[in-house]
């Protein structure tokens, strides 16, 4: 990829963008699926705007998966319906839903060379060959694989086999980008630099996209709204900053970011906790357990602060230091401060709480 | 990341630190391991191989001589050839096309399912099914006295054999050969077509495809080389099959194996001496070429089964 | 849409019309041997044949018989012997110390399907020439010529069986907790190449009990050459027989069949 690497836009601002392009409206409207018995897709309801990019995330067997070939059609609803700019497309076949799908691996055509394989939707559009092949090789030019267009797919790598594949979903200008975790096969090194592509190519083309993973931190950096999902139900939907800052249940603060777990006493708005007071983004009241986020604690030295506690162990993340303390109280709290600062093993220390507003869940029963 | 003490313990096998002397020996002595193994295919593979096909090449009072090999040319021994090689073509044919519907109708069933395994089981057999045995069958069938000549007979009125007694000369061999190609098409071409990815099915719908269209476009291009491999596979097998010529056709000596047969148990079939290794060497550059043809083919479908 | 969209087999339908077809091809040559030995000339039913092969009333049709079926299952054993004192522990060595060489002993190993049984024979027969002078004449020296026909099958066996429990890294693992070489053999290697050495002993059994062309063209007695006297004489006999050997086979073969399916099973979470 010969780009230079952009500044990402802050997300919320990046709907300006996708305003000018020819994004499509999608609805997922109170949609269940049952497979057997089994009820898989709780009433999901999502309402995705034109050239917005929607992450779906969750654990395995979420039915994250589910909801977007439920989208995709390569699933029937068991109930509800999926609408396109406002039209009911439920019964509409999967290959007349005009969508592009970029699956998790392995979705290429082993006998057709990388320029065949890109041409091959407009072919089944009836394009005419030699257009159909020039257009392909566009689409390769701007996935950054203009060279390697008489290459097969057994002679790529995993990352080059999944931009091939975005090409060639992309280059029947679909109304809509469907892409079914197409990372968690690749290499964490190549996950991060062609998430990035998926993302700046989104922008441009200002394409309506839905983006299943289960990473959280690849759903925060690329989407504009994320929908965390668990056993069937999407439990909250935001922006990453409102995702990761306000969580609204227990299961979101735990799977997005890092979170450290310590009883309290809450009254209402605020709870009671080491000896201070922090505000609470749900009222509750009674024992609670509050998520602790490691950059809202800070070390002090031994005998400051608001609880004492050993330290188990201390990573090195590069600009920064993750250091695990066990509180005297017998808590585990992660705590994240400079690199410069070394606690060692057993050394005593004191951990400070920031006044930053706090998810919090009932105390569960030991 | 965290940084973690390396454990104290042994340094891993094949450090280097080993004395490069006896690291050199312990080499040698697993080579001199292989040794009986190569001793043995030698003896009994490669030997009686090229002594076979040598032995087209010595006269009996032996002198080396080329002059057998002009038995390849004589019209009874061609003929033998032709018959060989359309009896194969046409078993291999149709086998594979049969073999092939029925992977069809195998596939997308559980690989360790009831019915799978069952196919599996009886393939299996039948493919290996004695020569011996199946021309037992295929007589008990439809020989002269068979089960289904005289249903086919009595009830129908149909005489299969009113043109002469058929099932005891080449054509007979065409239902005994194909009984078993196709299980042997089964075993061999089903890896195969269970190698077909739904992704790729998915893929063809998302991208505005259509069921048909996927087997068109995708699924039978896909399969054509392994296709094409077993049907040569096929080919081989049936080339070189005898035991089954061997008990039906019990005088003849139509196909080239039991022109061997003749030319082994007989001391002078058309005045030519070594007929036996000229037959045998035309044979194995038959078989060769078929099955350097089989690995060519095969490699390629293998890079795409990945 | 009733079916999946990566559904890319057929309708349960169509399975079921080419199974029925297919089926009722190959059972009809099967049925009608049933039936041939349950008919006297006249087409009337009866137990006649079974019965008198069963009595041993018939010195002529069981002594060649059980000549060859003796010979036959000596071969087995002593064919089973070299495949697994000969060739799996040269499988083994192949895929530990030399790699490298490992697609060359595939090509030896599938050389005996290029090479047909009727081309070996004609230059086998010098050899055992030879072999008759210094061993004796008696059929069981037929194995070594068996060990080389059965070759590609029980190659493939164990190599699949090799591959599937990934040696290399196991005799690794317990070479470096300080196992040596006959600890490494007994506790790691031929457990885990169980199935493999079974599967490669039953295919090597079924291959020798259906050889005939090696036997027939040396001129030795085993089961299918047997077979052949018999059909001579007592054509019901042999057919029999044939029935037999099916049933058996088919049945080993299921029961195998089903037990690794069941191993498999297990394992799977």
């Amino acid at each position: 990829m010969t780009d230079a690497p952009l500044n990402l836009p802050p997300t919320g601002d990046n709907l300006l963008l996708a305003d000018a392009g020819t994004g499509t409206r999608v609805d997922l409207v109170d949609v269940v699926k049952d497979y057997g018995s089994t009820r898989v897709l709780h009433g999901l309801d999502l309402r995705i705007r034109p050239g917005e990019f929607v992450s779906l995330l969750g654990p395995s067997g979420c039915g994250k998966t589910t909801a977007l070939r439920v989208l995709a059609g390569l699933e029937d609803a068991s109930g509800g319906s999926v609408l396109m700019d406002g039209v009911d497309v439920s019964a509409v076949p999967v290959n007349k839903r005009d969508i592009g799908m970029v699956f998790q691996a392995y979705s290429l055509f082993p006998h057709l060379r990388v320029r065949e394989n890109t041409a091959y939707g407009l072919r089944r559009r009836k394009v005419a060959r030699a257009e159909a092949l020039q257009r392909a090789q566009d689409a390769l030019e701007l996935v950054g694989l203009g060279g390697f267009a008489d290459r097969y797919p057994h002679q790529l790598s995993g990352g080059q086999q999944q931009r091939v594949a975005l090409a060639r979903a992309l280059v029947t200008a679909p109304r809509v980008l469907l892409l079914d975790e197409p990372l968690s096969a690749l290499d964490a090194k190549v996950r991060v630099q062609l998430r990035d592509e998926i993302r700046r190519l989104q922008l441009r083309l200002g394409i309506t996209t839905v983006f299943v993973t289960h990473d959280q931190e690849e759903a925060l950096a690329v989407s504009d709204r994320i929908a965390v999902m668990n056993a069937g139900r999407i439990e909250q939907i935001g922006t990453p900053e409102e995702l990761y800052s306000a969580p609204a249940t227990a299961f979101t603060a735990a799977f997005v970011g890092l979170s450290s777990i310590v009883s309290a006493v809450a009254e209402g708005a605020r709870a009671r906790v080491w000896g201070r007071e922090l505000t609470l983004l749900e009222p509750a009241s009674g024992d609670v357990e509050l998520f602790l986020r490691p950059e809202h604690l800070s070390l002090v030295p031994s005998g400051s602060g608001d609880a004492q506690g050993i330290v188990q162990e201390s990573t090195f993340l590069g600009s920064i230091r993750r250091t695990l303390v066990r509180t005297d109280a017998g808590e585990l709290v992660r705590v994240q401060h400079d690199a410069a600062l070394r606690p060692e093993f057993g050394e005593s220390v004191g951990v400070r709480l920031s006044d930053h507003p706090v998810t919090s869940r009932p105390l569960t029963p030991a | 990341m965290t940084s973690t003490a390396v454990p104290n313990g042994t340094l891993p096998v094949g450090s280097g630190l080993r004395a490069p002397g006896r690291r050199v020996r312990r080499s040698s002595l697993a080579g001199l391991g292989l040794a009986p193994f190569l001793v043995y295919v030698a003896l009994f593979l490669v030997a009686p191989t090229i002594i076979a096909i040598g032995s087209g090449l010595f006269a009996k009072d032996g002198s080396f001589t080329l002059a057998s090999f002009a038995a390849l040319g004589d019209p009874v021994i061609l003929a033998t050839f032709w018959n060989s090689t359309w009896l194969s073509l046409l078993t291999a044919v149709v086998g594979a096309l049969v073999g092939a519907l029925v992977c069809y109708a195998l596939l997308g069933l559980s690989p360790t399912g009831f019915v799978r395994t069952t196919v599996d089981a009886a393939c299996g057999v039948l493919a290996q099914f004695g020569g011996v045995m199946l021309a037992f069958a295929m007589i008990a069938t439809i020989g002269i006295q068979g089960v289904l000549t005289r249903f086919l007979r009595d009830a129908l009125g149909i005489d299969i054999f009113a043109d002469g007694a058929w099932i005891y000369a080449l054509p007979g061999l065409i239902p005994a050969y194909l009984y078993f190609q196709v299980p042997l098409m089964v075993i061999t071409f089903m890896p195969a077509v269970a190698a077909l990815r739904a992704s790729w099915a998915e893929a063809n719908l998302t991208l505005g495809g259509t069921r048909a269209g996927f087997w068109l476009h995708v699924g039978l291009p896909v399969l054509a080389p392994s296709f094409l491999a077993s049907a040569l596979l096929l080919f081989a097998n049936a080339f070189s099959s005898y035991a089954t010529a061997a008990a039906l056709a019990s005088q003849g000596s139509q196909i080239v194996p039991l022109q061997i047969r003749t030319a082994l148990t007989s001391e002078t079939l058309l005045g030519r001496e070594n007929l036996a290794g000229v037959l045998a060497f035309g044979m194995i550059v038959v078989i060769g070429v078929v099955m350097c043809a089989y690995a060519l083919v095969q490699r390629r479908a293998a890079r795409w089964q990945r | 849409m009733s079916r999946a969209a990566g559904d890319i087999g057929p309708a349960p339908v169509t399975r079921w019309i080419i199974g029925a077809l297919v089926g009722a091809i190959f059972a009809i040559p099967l049925v009608s041997t049933l039936l041939y030995t349950l008919q006297d000339a006249d087409g009337a039913l009866t137990l006649d044949h079974w019965i008198s092969l069963f009595s041993a009333a018939n010195p002529s049709v069981i002594k060649p018989l059980t000549a060859g079926l003796g010979n036959s299952l000596v071969l087995a054993v002593v064919t089973v012997v070299i495949v697994i004192v000969l060739l799996a522990p040269t499988m083994i060595l192949v895929n530990l110390r030399f790699p490298g060489m490992k697609a060359a002993f595939e090509f030896i190993a599938l050389l005996p399907i290029s090479i047909p049984a009727i081309v070996v024979v004609v230059g086998l027969t010098p050899i055992y020439l030879q072999i008759g002078r210094t061993l004796g004449t008696g059929a069981w020296t037929l194995a070594f010529a068996y060990g080389v026909t059965v070759l590609p099958f029980a190659y493939r066996s164990i190599q699949a069986s090799i591959d599937a429990v990934d040696l290399r890294t196991l005799t690794e693992a317990s070479r470096s907790l300080g196992a040596n070489w006959a600890t490494v053999f007994i506790t790691v290697l031929v457990p885990n190449l169980r199935s493999g050495l079974l599967a490669a002993s039953l295919i090597s059994i079924a291959v020798v009990l259906g050889e005939f062309t090696i036997a027939s063209l040396l001129n030795r007695q085993v089961l299918q050459t047997a077979l052949v006297v018999v059909g001579k004489i007592d054509p019901y006999a042999s057919a029999i027989f044939t029935l037999l050997a099916l049933t058996f086979c088919f049945l080993l073969l299921l029961a195998l069949g089903f037990a690794a399916r069941g191993r498999s099973r297990k394992v799977r979470s």
